[in-house]
């Protein structure tokens, strides 16, 4: 078979022979075998344990998160409530994307949970094959010769290679995923680090490349939204906003120029009810 | 003859259902060259399940090596076509 199976099948099959090559003696090439084997085992529960510590990290910012996005909300309220509305905005661009990276955060520690249980069960896999291999290493050793044990070893311990490059594989996945996810949840502190306040007027005016980058990440539609919707809530009613001039006025500076003709239309169409 | 699928285990299966089984993987090799996602994830299922509805699982105790080794499961359309390219899905 060529492709997928093909490669694959090579690919053990080269690590599977490094494992064996090592030593002449069969008996020596048995004990070191079952050595390394012990030595993967080991390594697993190793991978295993370093997939919890990520998703235990991915939980606490995922709490910090939580938080984060009550806060911002407050502070748009404050900002709002003391008629700095585009520092309201701010703030809920900035509750936006802690959302988005909530919700991104569920998917990983979900993904690192299917991690954890594949992982798990190769282990035990492994375990069971290293036991066989374990008990069959002494029967060779006590019942054959040299060369016919030989023939027996490599079959033996090529089985169990499988099953170890296997599990290498599959931790080294896991350990690529958990990379990634680190290297993620490490630029979303620093996001979250300068995305809260202290306090509503340590924001400043100056955009810097943190708020240019919320603004690219955030989704408008959704912050303007949360805009209205804490307008209606704190009783700001549209009155203030640019929708008084009617469909198919010209230019700004004609409605300047002329304010009232320019607010007939649209008073006559009775959009103040 | 003897497949692994990569994560999961092996199994045994019937040397008659062979033929099938390089049908199958004909098709997911094809879409995979063929460069575009599209009907990857079917076939590559279509393809695992065959091997798990036909095969008989191995015991854990049992130490016999693979005739074909398939990719883990969870393996992307990007994973997939790295296969071709040579740089492999297991790391030296």
């Amino acid at each position: 078979m060529a492709g997928l199976t093909g490669r694959m099948s090579t690919v053990v099959k080269a690590k599977v022979s490094k494992l064996l090559d090592r030593a002449e003696d069969p008996a020596e090439t048995l004990d070191y075998s079952y050595q390394k084997q012990v030595e993967q085992l080991q390594n697993v529960k190793k991978g295993i344990a370093d997939v919890v510590t990520a998703k235990k990290r991915l939980q606490m910012q995922e709490s910090s998160l939580q938080q984060s996005v009550v806060k911002l909300d407050t502070q748009a309220r404050q900002a709002l409530s003391a008629g700095q509305e585009d520092l309201a905005k701010t703030a809920l661009e900035r509750k936006n994307v802690a959302q988005t990276e909530l919700q991104g955060l569920d998917t990983q520690v979900s993904e690192l949970e299917d991690q954890q249980q594949k992982l798990t069960d190769s282990e035990q896999k492994l375990r069971a094959k290293i036991e066989a291999f374990r008990t069959k290493k002494e029967v060779i050793k006590a019942q054959y010769s040299a060369a016919e044990a030989q023939v027996r070893i490599s079959e033996a311990a090529t089985g169990v290679g499988e099953q170890m490059a296997d599990v290498g594989l599959a931790m080294q996945r896991a350990v690529d995923k958990t990379e990634n996810m680190k290297a993620r949840a490490d630029a979303v502190s620093e996001l979250e680090a300068a995305g809260t306040f202290e306090d509503v007027g340590q924001l400043g005016s100056g955009e810097d490349d943190i708020d240019r980058q919320l603004k690219q990440l955030s989704s408008t539609p959704a912050v303007e939204d949360d805009l209205a919707k804490m307008k209606a809530e704190l009783g700001q009613a549209e009155t203030a906003s640019a929708p008084q001039i009617a469909p198919g006025t010209p230019e700004g500076g004609e409605a300047a120029a002329a304010p009232e003709q320019a607010q007939q239309p649209a008073s006559g169409n009775g959009s103040q009810g | 003859m003897i497949v692994r699928i990569s994560g999961e285990g092996q199994y045994r299966l019937d040397d008659s259902d062979c033929d099938r089984l390089t049908e199958l993987e004909k098709r997911v090799i094809s879409i995979v060259e063929g460069g575009t996602e599209d009907g990857f994830a079917d076939a590559f299922r279509q393809l695992l399940d065959y091997v798990r509805s036909k095969g008989t699982p191995l015991g854990d105790d049992e130490l016999d090596s693979s005739d074909v080794i398939l990719p883990p499961s969870d393996i992307s359309f990007a994973e997939a076509g790295m296969e071709f390219t040579g740089e492999g899905l297991i790391p030296d």
